[in-house]
This record gives C-alpha cells, structure tokens and sequence, in this order.
C-alpha cells in the first residue's frame, strides 16, 4: 500500500511539471488557435538564458531569473511578430509548420549557443535533499516545482479573472472576430499571449533544467509528454492542462512501477490515441460545432 | 489551361492525356533515357545521393496524397518507412521472402499500420489529427525498440541481405539505381494519375471542406481511410527500398525530425502538386547535402568544440528558416513558380 502512495505521489509531483508545460500550450492555443509545437525548444531555450546570466554574465540568481524574465517576454513577442503573424488567417497546416519550423530554429540557436552536451546550473535553484513523511519519500525538488506549478496555475486563474488583459484574452479565445469588433486589438493579444506563454515556458525550463539538467537531446523530450496531457484535459481548458498533467504524471508513475519502466515512455502516448479516437476535444474541451 | 498554338484537343482522351504532344513525347523519352543512363558516367557518391532521393521521393509522394490532397496531417511518416524498412528486413532475413516478395509485403504491412493510426481521423483533423501522428512517430520505434530485440536488435542496428532477384544480386550503387529510379517513375506517373482519378477528386474535396464534401456524397471513411493506406503504403515501399539499400538499419534513422523534413519537403514543392513536390524533394536534399559541405568551411575560424556544435545546428536552424519563408512568401510553393514560369515561356514575347 506505502509502495502504492509513494508512486501516486511521485506521479502527482512530475505530473505536476507537465501542468505547468501544459499550461503555456493551453494559454497559446486558447487565444491564438495555434499549437505550439516549438514548447519543448522555448522552455529548453529559456533554461539556456538562465544559466548564461549565471556563468558568463555573473549574475546571482534573483538578477539572473529577472533577466531571464526579460528575455524570454521579449522572445515571445518577437516569436510572434515574426513567425506567426504573417500567417494569421492561413489555414491550420501553416501553423503548425509554422511551430514545428520554429522549434528548428531554437534547436539551431541552441546548438550554435550552448552546443549539445547536457550541463547544469552551477548553483542549486531548488534545495537538493529529500524528506521522508512515515516511509514515504518525497523529494524536495519535486515538492518545489509542485508547489511552483500550483501558484502558477492560481495566478493564471486570478489573471484570467480580474486583470483587463485577461479579460481580453478570454474574449478573444471565444472568437476572433467577436472580440475584433467589439474593440480588442487582437494582434496584441496575440501578442502578449506569446509572451506569457514563452514566460510560463522558461519558467518550466528553469524547473526541469535544475532536475533533470539542461541539454537539447534531452529537455524538449520530456516537454513532448505535456502534448497528451493538454489534449487530455481539453485544448481550451486551463483546469484541463492542470488535470491532465497530473493525470499523466500518475498513470505513468503507476505503469512504470507496476508494469515495465520502459513501457511507461510510451504510455502518455497510448493515453493520448485513447483520448483522441472516444473523447478527442478531452475532458474540459469545447465541444465544436461545424457548420459549412 | 493555355495550349500551344493549334493544339487543339479533339478526343476525350487527348484531351485527359498527361503528355499530349509530340514534342512532350520527345522530351519525356529524352530525359528518361538520360536518366537512366545517369550510372555510366555518374560516381558512386553521386549515385548514391540519386537513390536517397529516389527513395525520399517515393515516401514524400505518399504523404503528398495524404496531406497535399486529402489535408490530413501525418506527423509520422518517418515512422511509417521506419515500419516498411523493418518489416522488410524481418520478412527476408528470418522469413526468407525473396526481395521482389518483401518489397509489396511490407508495402501492404505499413500500409495497414498506417490505418490503424489514421482510424482516429475519423473523428478529429488539424492539431489532433497531427498528434495521434505524432503518437504513431513515438510509439513505433519504441516497439522497434524494445520488442523482440532478438530479431531487430533493438537499438543496435539490423544488418540487411542485398536483394537478389534470379541470383543478380544488386549489391552497389549502380544496381541500386536500377532498382530505386523505376519505382521512383512510377510513384510519381501513379500519383499523377490518382490525383485526376475519383479518388483525388474526393481527398480535393476533403482538403477543401470535409462537411461540405460528405453532403455531396464523398464517403469520408473511405476516402480518409484510403489516403491512409496510400500514404504508408508508399511510405513501405520507400521503407523496404531504403532496408536493401542502406543494409543496415536502426530506429534513430526513422525519428521524428525526418517526419518534419517530410512535410517541410512537401510545403516547400506546393501541396498536393506532384511535380511541385518532386522540386521540394531535389530542393531540400540538394539544400541538406550543401549545408553538409558548407558547414566545415563556413565554421573553420572557430575553435573545434565550437565548430562541431555551429555545424550541427546549421542543418536545423536553416531548414526551419527555409520552411518559415515559404509559408510567409510563397505558400504554394516552388510548383506556383514553376506554373508562372512555364506561362512566361508559353506566352514569350507577350506578358499574357
């Protein structure tokens, strides 16, 4: 039964990290209608800028996660205006070649900037140690991010609910148009959803590099297991990316300790043909209506 | 659509045919009769970069009936060569098919895979079609991977006979050629003639709207189903062509940044265009072989660590800045340039 708990837990505590992966795909694609399939390369990117503010620049890392903060808002914006403004209106396709090309370029940045070994930040981001409640062991780390995840997850929610932005936001995820001619400038919605989002992703990258290490084979990897944790909870569903991760990080956690470590890779992606051939808009989706 | 000067098209059939003059006749016979003379005078290096897009040409020919026709997106095609390569392999290594056998045995083997993961575009297309693809690129080198590694090796690599058909064993280049170049013809001659067909009509008529096609009287199951079938079916032909050829195969050569250079070959030709995607296809690989002599000396000022690193992110970082200029400046592709091309031609001294 304490084996049973220790692997909910851990399940609850990873899957937590792919809520939080979730939740920056969910923001984009709930205003923008696009899936951002370069998440894995932006969140890894992010990591990236973090550590050179640390080692090359010096900074300590309050500073360095400022900078980090800075950069990464200004990448979303320029990500944007780029890459994805020029092909709203085109169909879906476009977007998300449009996605998987830009996670190439970040690979090829990444390569040119950082090279492609894996390397970690010189100080610890999060405490190290774990702690042991009855014989169950919890990392510290992993309590960290959980928690981290859960504020982020809460502030998105405030954000969507009290802030004029937010509001914006919503409305323009309930239609382009609407929203258009009801005042909203939607391109800088756009905008400032890109933004957060590449935020909200280097935040996850920053989580996951201080776990895991920070390298290109390696980060975008774990980001891709967010993908069947979104559909899981529902594209447009902010609770949904919350549910749908932990969902994930649990099933795995269970299939890996009770069936086969190896077969537990694959099993987000069982989950997710699953999801998709019964229930393909997910728990918490919209449900769309066609109409020619 | 423009004629030459007192052309006229006097019968149905000259009017549907693909090559309708003499002068067309010519050429075709022409150019097919160079190509095929291309192993006289060509080196074994340059032979062998005539198969690989021979082969790239057959699997990126399927994908174009699924995504360029039909706009269903495949994020798994490598996955899909991956599971025609293997099945091939295992069917003449353990099996003991003759190659001529393997080849549309393991054809039909992916194509049926690829069924079972196009089953879920029955209900769901665009994003969530192009993940359960995604999934498909995930799970099948995993199986690849871990099942019966006794036979597959896992991850190691999986040594492959040459192919051998009436005791001629086509063991280099230049055999290979006459093997890969033919079907590579007929691919495309095929696809050609698909898209004209009832059934290109139909994924046309998908593409464009799904609902709108179904109240016409398109049975979607079976269209998007077929484009399915056609799609891996390709891809396992190009799978098995790629296992007797490359003779050792691994399931890092089948990952999902291959998939991606897939579609990125069939944006950069112009959907759904058979010649424009045989463009993508000599345009990207001709790109890929460039980058691959360019690195080392764009790259010779900096220090080795540095060098290699630059080089390896040379290749992705310009593939994505090629595939993001097409979809903003030219989204219908090289095939739209060949069109104004040829118009120019047709009209000379004229400007329309």
């Amino acid at each position: 039964m304490s084996l049973f708990i220790q692997f909910l837990i851990n399940g609850v505590l990873v899957g937590s990290i792919y809520a939080f992966l979730a939740l920056a795909i969910v923001l984009i694609y709930k205003s923008t209608r696009v899936f951002n399939f370069a998440m894995g390369e932006m969140l890894t990117l992010g990591g990236f800028i973090l550590y050179t503010s640390m080692v090359t620049l010096n900074f300590p890392v309050w500073l360095g996660l400022l900078f980090t903060i800075i950069v990464s808002l200004s990448l979303g914006f320029i990500i944007e205006r780029l890459a994805l403004r020029p092909l709203i209106g085109q169909p879906i396709l476009a977007a998300i070649m449009a996605t998987l090309a830009l996670s190439l370029i970040i690979k090829g940045i990444i390569f040119f900037g950082w090279g492609s070994p894996t390397i970690s930040f010189p100080e610890k981001i999060l405490p190290g140690e774990a702690t042991l409640v009855g014989n169950i062991f919890l990392s510290n780390e992993l309590l960290c991010i959980f928690f981290i995840s859960v504020v982020a997850f809460i502030l998105m929610a405030l954000f969507f609910r009290f802030t004029k932005i937010g509001v914006f936001m919503r409305a323009t995820a309930e239609g382009h148009d609407i929203a258009q001619a009801s005042g909203i400038n939607v391109e800088r919605i756009f905008a400032v959803t890109w933004a957060i989002a590449a935020l909200v992703a280097a935040g996850g990258g920053i989580l996951l590099g201080s776990r895991f290490g920070l390298g290109i084979g390696t980060l975008p990897l774990i980001a891709v297991k967010a993908f069947p944790a979104v559909l899981f909870g529902g594209l447009e569903s902010v609770t949904g990316a919350m549910i749908g991760g932990l969902t994930v990080g649990i099933v795995e956690s269970l299939v890996g300790g009770y069936i086969d470590p190896k077969f537990s890779e694959i099993t987000p992606y069982i989950l997710l043909l699953i999801v998709l051939v019964f229930r393909p808009e997910g728990l918490f989706g919209l449900k769309r209506i066609e109409r020619i | 659509m423009f004629r030459p000067c007192g052309v006229f098209d006097d019968t149905y059939g000259k009017g549907m045919a693909i090559v309708r003059t003499p002068q067309h006749w010519t050429f075709l016979i022409i150019a097919l009769f160079m190509l095929f003379s291309l192993p006289f005078f060509l080196s074994g290096r340059v032979l062998h970069f005539v198969n690989l897009l021979g082969i790239t040409l057959i699997a990126a020919q399927g994908l174009n009936v699924l995504t360029g026709f039909g706009g269903l997106i495949s994020l798994g095609q490598s996955a899909f060569i991956g599971v025609g390569a293997y099945s091939s392999a295992l069917l003449t290594m353990y099996a003991g098919f003759p190659f001529y056998l393997a080849l549309p045995c393991s054809a039909i083997i992916a194509g049926l895979v690829g069924l079972i993961f196009g089953a879920p575009s029955l209900r769901i297309k665009g994003f969530y079609l192009a993940m359960a693809t995604l999934a498909a690129q995930i799970i099948i080198p995993w199986l690849i991977m871990n099942v019966r590694t006794d036979l597959t090796g896992g991850a190691q690599s999986m040594r492959v006979s040459a192919p051998n058909i009436g005791g001629m064993v086509f063991n280099d280049q230049q055999s290979m050629f006459y093997i890969i170049i033919p079907i590579a013809c007929l691919t495309i001659f095929l696809i050609r003639n698909l898209s004209r067909s009832r059934i290109g009509r139909a994924l046309f008529a998908i593409r464009d709207n799904d609902i709108a096609a179904e109240t016409m009287g398109v049975n979607l199951t079976k269209y998007k189903l077929l484009a399915f079938f056609i799609c891996s079916f390709y891809a396992g032909v190009a799978g098995s062509l790629w296992a007797h050829w490359m003779r050792a195969i691994s399931p890092d050569q089948f990952n999902l940044m291959e998939s991606i250079w897939y579609l990125g070959m069939i944006i950069i030709g112009g959907m759904g265009s058979v010649i424009g995607v045989t463009f993508g296809v000599l345009f990207i690989r001709l790109f890929d072989i460039g980058i691959l002599f360019a690195a080392p000396a764009l790259t010779s000022f900096l220090p080795p660590q540095l060098a290699q690193d630059t080089g390896a992110g040379l290749s992705p970082f310009s593939f994505g800045m090629i595939i993001l200029i097409f979809l903003i400046l030219e989204p219908r592709g090289l095939a739209h340039r060949w069109e104004i091309m040829k118009a120019y031609f047709r009209l000379f001294p004229f400007k329309y």
